[in-house]
């Protein structure tokens, strides 16, 4: 697979692609927002002209990244790959210009002093020679002394392009390995004929990995992705045969990922932070809800072991110096708790470097951690399970690469390696340090209220709430969440099916089950609230829970109007809301206040009661569409 | 696939890769077109393969002279 599948995609794509600005700045920085979707062959190429219609081949004025002249250099067709390079710098905010060698003449462009090469004076030069070309001499019926020779003639012939290329311009180089484009003729010990062309170019591949190491080339490693993609994803034999194009078309915009991922880790421009989410993302379940027991982690099943499987993953990362931090809705007790006490825990808290957890919006906290680590937000990657999450963060910090990671943990790992957001050239001391460094540096300042434009994002969420009294199709999932719920919860009172079915019964009762739907889906139903007349015209808030998924997203307004309106139907003159300490739900000890209620009572354990005047009340405004019974 | 459904894909394939409007009819070739030059002629094909999981064979792609030739070819490989 050469997709670049973690890519978001983008439903009106072609319609933004058309509405560029004319205005070069502007027509960049839409630009640069087309380029981080999940493009094809087809919208690399369409882009990218658009852009070069708008720009010409000059890089617009104000980059904050310095523009690159590349020279592509090969022995076949590389046409081709000019899009998918340039729109592969434009993801990263980086203007590429490209030039071309003559067809098939890269040793002459380079020889020559007089070439179009020359006067181009490229600083990034990309050496392309294709497997056709390298394996020419070799033939099955060879001595294994003719084919060593070959070799030896070949890797030098190498080594005096990057040896001149280096005196004339002091370039960056980059050498792209060759894909193993022939089929084998011995079969699996393929290597013990000497003349065998994929066994040449297997035994030059390990040769031009330590030439790279000693002359300071950049290795593009084709032949590393042709062993994870499959050769075949990489290259059609009859485009080959048709165009002389060694890489497939349908591959480019992920071979110009690639060239891009070099020059980017050149300017020092990698990313650098991955900032992980908690619940689902590195273990499975909710830790305030579960608790650190109902945790999936580990030892004991398919899906724990998934989990284990990426922490072990970013700890690879984090001890070759990427740094790792947490940013999760959490109470902060609650989510430090496995880190320090959880034994499957591969990831253990002295590897976070910054670790935010709180009710906040995930962008505000984002932003506390680039300050904390003192980098910027262009420097962070952020994985989260949901949907939700990565959107808000993607329309509020476009400059955080938030990949799309599937459902099933087991391929999480895979993912932020397809995606190349680490790419780095070397390892130095320093990067092996960096992880505890920054830990030692941090400075945990308390969170400061953000700019982020959160209704506006709530209003695109397209928010539809389905209610419904409590009904037997729901009673499961109603006791469920009514047993489970631990944090948003407000009395924490565990109730029966035969309780439920009580309240249903009694008409001085409700019992309202809410739904959520946006436009990521449907939420399932996330709250649930029961209510009883009490015999002095007031109704009792038995029950508040909610799920902490939907936090934050006007969903406790709008339930407190759906109360208001139920007991009112009751003859319900004023609302009595009741808050029960746990050790779990201290973050709703302060719910009925900020929804407008009185405090009327507080005893020393810290549980309250309050009330709300339904004579004076006016239903909240919110970006949610309520409605009894169900959308379609 | 019908024929209009046929000439339908194409001229959404060929808006893709032109970046504008081709009207295509069956005996329309490369030389009528401004820009269908042989790598655009891949870049159609690719497009297809890409789109529906088809592969062209070789004899086929050397066949093709004008949209009918393609049109046929391609519905010979989409399923109705």
């Amino acid at each position: 697979m050469t997709s670049l599948y973690w890519l978001p995609g983008m439903e009106d794509w072609r319609a933004r692609l058309h509405a560029l600005p004319s205005e070069p700045e502007r027509a960049w920085a839409a630009a640069v927002a087309l380029a981080n979707t999940r493009l094809d062959f087809i919208r690399t190429n369409a882009l990218d002209e658009t852009l070069r219609r708008c720009l010409g081949a000059a890089a617009p004025a104000g980059l904050a990244t310095r523009p690159v002249r590349l020279a592509l250099l090969g022995a076949g067709t590389l046409a081709h790959l000019h899009a998918g390079i340039r729109v592969g710098g434009l993801r990263r905010g980086i203007h590429i210009a490209t030039h071309e060698g003559d067809y098939g003449q890269y040793w002459q462009d380079i020889a020559d002093v007089g070439s179009a090469l020359h006067d181009y004076a490229p600083d990034t030069v990309l050496l392309s020679l294709d497997g056709h070309h390298l394996a020419a001499g070799l033939n099955a019926a060879m001595t294994e002394g003719d084919a060593d020779a070959a070799l030896r003639d070949v890797t030098a012939r190498i080594r005096d392009c990057w040896r001149m290329l280096r005196a004339a311009f002091g370039c960056q180089i980059i050498h792209q390995m060759p894909l193993p484009v022939h089929p084998a003729v011995l079969g699996n010990n393929e290597h013990r004929l000497a003349g065998s062309r994929q066994a040449f170019l297997a035994r030059l591949c390990v040769e031009l990995r330590l030439m790279a190491d000693a002359d300071g080339v950049d290795l593009l490693a084709l032949d590393s992705r042709a062993a994870i993609d499959g050769v075949k994803a990489w290259h059609d034999p009859g485009l080959w045969h048709r165009a002389k194009q060694e890489v497939s078309p349908a591959a480019s915009p992920m071979y110009g990922e690639l060239v891009a991922r070099l020059i980017a880790a050149r300017q020092g421009r990698s990313y650098k932070c991955l900032v992980l989410d908690l619940d689902n993302t590195l273990w499975g379940g909710v830790v305030g809800d579960d608790g650190l027991d109902g945790l999936v982690l580990g030892q004991g099943s398919a899906l724990g072991e998934a989990f284990a499987g990426f922490q072990d993953y970013a700890r690879e990362l984090s001890r070759r110096g990427v740094i790792l931090a947490v940013c999760s809705k959490n109470d902060e007790a609650n989510a430090m708790e496995p880190f320090e006490r959880h034994p499957e825990m591969v990831l253990r808290s002295a590897d976070i470097a910054c670790f935010v957890a709180n009710w906040s919006d995930k962008a505000a906290n984002i932003r506390t951690i680039a300050r904390d680590l003192n980098i910027g937000l262009d420097a962070l990657v952020f994985v989260d399970d949901n949907p939700f999450e990565r959107a808000l963060v993607r329309q509020e910090l476009p400059m955080v690469a938030v990949p799309e990671i599937a459902d099933d943990p087991a391929g999480f790992a895979r993912t932020l390696a397809d995606a190349g957001y680490f790419e780095a050239l070397r390892i130095t001391d320093d990067d092996r340090a960096r992880g505890a460094q920054y830990q030692g540096n941090r400075q945990r300042e308390a969170l400061k209220a953000s700019g982020t434009d959160l209704p506006s994002y709530l209003r695109g969420l397209d928010m539809r709430l389905a209610w419904r009294r409590f009904d037997a199709i729901g009673l499961q999932r109603i006791v469920q969440l009514i047993n489970k719920t631990n944090q948003f919860n407000l009395t924490t009172r565990r109730y029966t099916d035969q309780d439920v079915l009580a309240v249903m019964r009694d008409d001085r009762a409700f019992g309202l089950q809410l739904r959520l739907l946006d436009r990521f889906g449907d939420n399932g139903i996330i709250a649930v609230l029961i209510g009883r007349m009490d015999d002095d015209c007031g109704l009792l808030i038995d029950t508040w829970l909610m799920s902490c998924r939907v936090l934050g997203r006007q969903v406790e307004p709008a339930s407190l109007n759906l109360i208001a309106e139920q007991a009112r139907q009751l003859g319900a003159s004023r609302l009595i809301g009741d808050y029960e300490p746990t050790t779990k739900n201290g973050m709703v000890a302060d719910h009925y206040e900020k929804l407008g209620f009185t405090p009327v009572r507080v005893d020393s354990t810290g549980a309250s009661r309050s009330t709300l005047d339904l004579g004076g009340f006016v239903p909240a405004e919110t970006f949610i569409e309520v409605r009894e019974g169900q959308f379609r | 696939m019908s024929e209009a459904a046929i000439y339908e894909t194409l001229t959404e394939v060929f808006r893709d890769v032109f970046m504008r409007e081709v009207e295509l009819r069956p005996e329309l070739t490369a030389k009528d077109v401004t820009g269908w030059d042989s790598f655009k002629q891949i870049e159609i094909i690719v497009a297809l393969e890409e789109r529906y999981g088809i592969k062209f064979h070789t004899r086929e792609l050397d066949s093709l002279h004008n949209v009918a030739d393609l049109a046929r070819v391609l519905s010979g490989k989409i399923p109705a």
